[in-house]
């Protein structure tokens, strides 16, 4: 569009400041109405989020003169760079909130007076802030910041719309906002990785649609005739978890001005359902996500090609066919029919082909480029993600064969397993992407210290190995122990003593956990002094051609 | 053309590449899902099986939000230790009213399955207050702030409504008198205990947390923890009936 006089309200700001001006309204209504505090405290959050929404939208638009946005500067696409900043920015922040809130938690089984015994500090009410600050506040600003990035870089086009991008990373945040206040004061489903009560689901799934839009909005003005393969694994992550977090969330409210809401599924269909999403959580959020994360940022950084185009293909299908049959392995020996949890299983062990091939293409990428583990502590760290997928993603089949599951099942062994998957693979994926991509996002040519980021690199790998040792070790004890006989065929041991022999372990976990934290501390204040004090770069690079495929 | 070439299609055009996933991502779910609804082991009536009873599902409710499901499981693997250390192995349909299941995944405290009944209500109180007076080694938070506060019951008849529109039989007399109830099984020797048990016959009528004086959160969890695993008679449960 090459017009230059101001233009009228468009329909995108229209319709925007109408939505959220209906729903700032329906907030105040709610929040007049209820008995129900913490509704009425999150129903306060949404009416406020929404009217400072309306106001800059309209502020934002007297302040351009209602000049449209250029699409192309100087025949270079004007790529929308903001709103991957503030999912940068916010990731790190929920990063170390959640490592820290797990750190806590870690020290609360070892040390039972740390909660306090009040009702906002429990570890019951901690437990799932933990977990979904980890996921879905820290991972999920990652995967919006870095598949934000990723499409408009692969596609040579500017995110479309002026308020949805923005719209999709602070209605996500907003999102957190209220899950993480909610398990604080009481309000959950209960649903592992899927706790947040009826209305945020019901305000997740509308920013979850925006958000599928604006990829596919995105790849729909691409330039290029192929969509790279990072987005297939992108969209494959939205797709799923819309439909996971649909089936998984369908909730009947008591009242549209209370939070709480009962589940329609009961018993064993709902355990079903909750492994079937609890399963693909790990199978689409954390890891098709974060191999669109690997595609991308290996590639770039180590600056080579993606090692086979054929494999990426093969194991991008076989992984997102397999992956959604994995769930029922949670329920070995349960009232859950036999046929189902060994069907679970059996694709779990098929699962790993798959995995390892992803493990293969991110690894053999690095092909003549080996040398520069030595000097790249940012790429050291990818590639080590990588090894820790490769190493989690045997270890996952493994624990689905019905005899070891009946060890490992309901111990810390699974905790461990789960760790040396999320700090490990995502952990260590996500600190690579964002220490290249803060840099890019700010025009300087490198870090502040690389240093500083081989310090994050050693602390951490050593609270990872604690972490996860120390699991093991506790896991597959408290296991035997739990089985074990007397001489007179009594059980051994009772309960209460197999929590004891516990501590040694939790304690060194927490140590671990806090290696873990520091690192991250670190890493802040390196990413911070490279926005503030980095140098600048001269001209912008342009996008390498190491992104087409090796053939 | 090559297949290589062929999957250019999917790579050149957004829909299609989309329809392909969602196609992928739909069968292991409904493969693996919609059987659980019409399989005879997963939908079998067993006698005992009961709705909660106001009380108790109040119980059931803050048992859930205080996350009492992710250090406790509520569901016993037919394994022999398991079996001496927790009883009889779980069924389906225990859990047949469970909005949502309880089965949980970690074992950092003891399977609650069946622990109804083999504590005292004091023993529960106390340990609920503070777990390690009763329990030195135990690394369980303490709940002091139930027995001071007083349960909501506000609202319980539209629980139990919304229960029965997701398929708990529910009966009118039930929901209509609910905010009775949920008071009476607390209240011993009173009218409405004696009309709360014509409503439900196999419920107890206790003051769970031995303060008469109100009814609070304590009550309602006790209650709850002391009917877990109660409910089906294994002395006369045909454990061959499922069988084929």
């Amino acid at each position: 569009m090459a017009q230059t006089k101001a233009r009228f309200i468009s329909l995108e700001e229209g319709f925007f400041a109408a939505f959220l001006v209906a729903l700032a309204f329906a907030c105040l209504i709610i929040a007049g109405k209820t008995y129900d505090q913490v509704m009425a405290f999150h129903t306060g959050i949404g009416a406020l989020a929404a009217a400072v929404s309306v106001f800059v939208i309209f502020k934002s638009y007297f302040d351009s003169d209602g000049m449209p946005i250029p699409q192309e500067i100087d025949g270079k696409p004007n790529y929308n760079m903001g709103p991957v900043k503030f999912g940068a920015v916010a990731a790190m922040f929920w990063g170390i909130a959640g490592f820290t809130v797990g750190l806590i938690i870690a020290s609360q089984l070892a040390f039972p007076a740390l909660n306090f015994d009040l009702p906002w500090t429990n570890f019951g009410r901690m437990r799932p802030l933990h977990t979904s600050a980890v996921i879905f506040a820290f991972g999920g600003n990652v995967l919006l910041a870095t598949s934000m990035y990723v499409v408009q870089r692969t596609s040579r086009a500017r995110m479309p719309g002026k308020v949805l991008p923005w719209f999709v990373i602070i209605g996500y945040n907003v999102f957190i906002v209220i899950a993480g206040t909610g398990y604080l004061l009481g309000v959950t489903e209960s649903k592992e990785y899927a706790e947040p009560e009826w209305y945020a689901d019901l305000w997740l799934t509308i920013v979850w649609v925006a958000y599928l839009f604006l990829f596919l909005g995105t790849i729909w003005k691409r330039k290029e005739p192929h969509i790279y393969v990072a987005n297939w694994f992108y969209l494959a992550f939205i797709v799923t978890i819309a439909m996971l977090h649909l089936v998984n969330n369908a909730t009947v409210p008591v009242s549209v001005f209370g939070t709480k809401s009962y589940i329609v599924w009961s018993g064993v269909q709902d355990a079903m359902v909750q492994w079937w999403y609890g399963h693909n959580a790990v199978g689409f959020f954390l890891t098709a996500g974060f191999l669109a994360i690997m595609y991308y940022f290996v590639p770039k950084r180590a600056d080579r090609p993606v090692y086979s185009y054929r494999l990426s293909i093969v194991h991008f299908w076989a992984l997102i066919f397999i992956y959604i049959w994995a769930g029922p392995h949670h329920l070995h020996y349960t009232a859950l029919p036999q046929w189902a949890s060994t069907l679970g299983a059996t694709f779990s062990i098929i699962l790993w082909m798959p995995s390892w091939g992803g493990m293969i293409n991110g690894l053999m990428t690095l092909s003549g480029a080996w040398d520069k583990l030595r000097t790249d502590p940012v790429l050291r760290m990818m590639v080590v993600s990588v090894a820790f997928y490769g190493m989690s993603t045997f270890e996952g089949p493994l624990m689905s064969i019905r005899s070891v599951n009946s060890l490992s099942h309901y111990t810390d062994w699974t905790i461990g397993h789960v760790h040396s998957g999320a700090l490990g693979w995502v952990g260590y994926i996500s600190f690579g992407a964002l220490y290249c991509l803060i840099p890019w996002l700010w025009n300087k040519r490198g870090l502040y210290s690389l240093k500083l980021v081989d310090w994050h690199f050693w602390l951490s790998t050593i609270g990872i190995v604690l972490y996860i040792c120390s699991m093991w070790v506790s896991g597959i004890m408290q296991g035997l122990m739990w089985r074990a006989y007397d001489q007179l065929g009594f059980l051994e041991y009772s309960f209460i003593e197999t929590v004891e022999a516990m501590h040694p372990f939790y304690i060194i976990r927490a140590l671990g956990g806090a290696l873990f934290v520091t690192g991250a501390l670190i890493m802040a204040y390196n990413l911070w002094m490279t926005v503030r004090h980095g140098e600048a770069e001269e001209a912008e690079a342009t996008a390498a051609g190491s992104l087409a495929a090796a053939e | 053309m090559s297949v290589w070439a062929k999957h250019q299609i999917l790579e050149k055009n957004s829909i299609i590449l989309l329809l392909g996933i969602l196609l992928m991502v739909a069968i292991g779910g409904l493969v693996e899902i919609a059987p659980l609804f019409y399989l005879k082991s997963t939908i079998e009536k067993t006698e005992g099986m009961r709705p909660y009873t106001p009380l108790e599902l109040a119980g059931r409710n803050i048992y859930i939000r205080e996350g009492c499901y992710l250090c406790h499981s509520q569901m016993i693997r037919p394994m022999r230790d398991e079996l001496e250390r927790y009883g009889h192995f779980s069924l389906a349909a225990e859990s047949m009213y469970d909005h949502p299941f309880q089965w949980g995944s970690k074992r950092t405290g003891p399977d609650l399955a069946r622990v109804g009944g083999k504590y005292s209500d004091a023993w529960h109180v106390g340990h609920l207050t503070d777990p390690r007076s009763v329990v030195p080694a135990s690394i369980m938070p303490g709940y002091p702030f139930l027995k001071e506060t007083k349960l909501n019951t506000r609202d319980i008849a539209a629980h139990l409504k919304t229960n029965k529109i997701i398929g708990v039989p529910y009966t009118e007399d039930q929901i209509g008198e609910a905010a009775k109830d949920i008071l009476a099984q607390a209240n011993p020797d009173t009218d409405a205990a004696d009309a709360f048990l014509e409503r439900y016959p196999s419920a107890t009528v206790r003051d769970f947390d031995g303060n008469p004086n109100e009814v609070t959160e304590m009550d309602a969890l006790v209650a709850y923890l002391q009917m877990l695993g109660t409910l089906v008679d294994f002395s006369i449960y045909d454990d061959k009936a499922n069988l084929r």
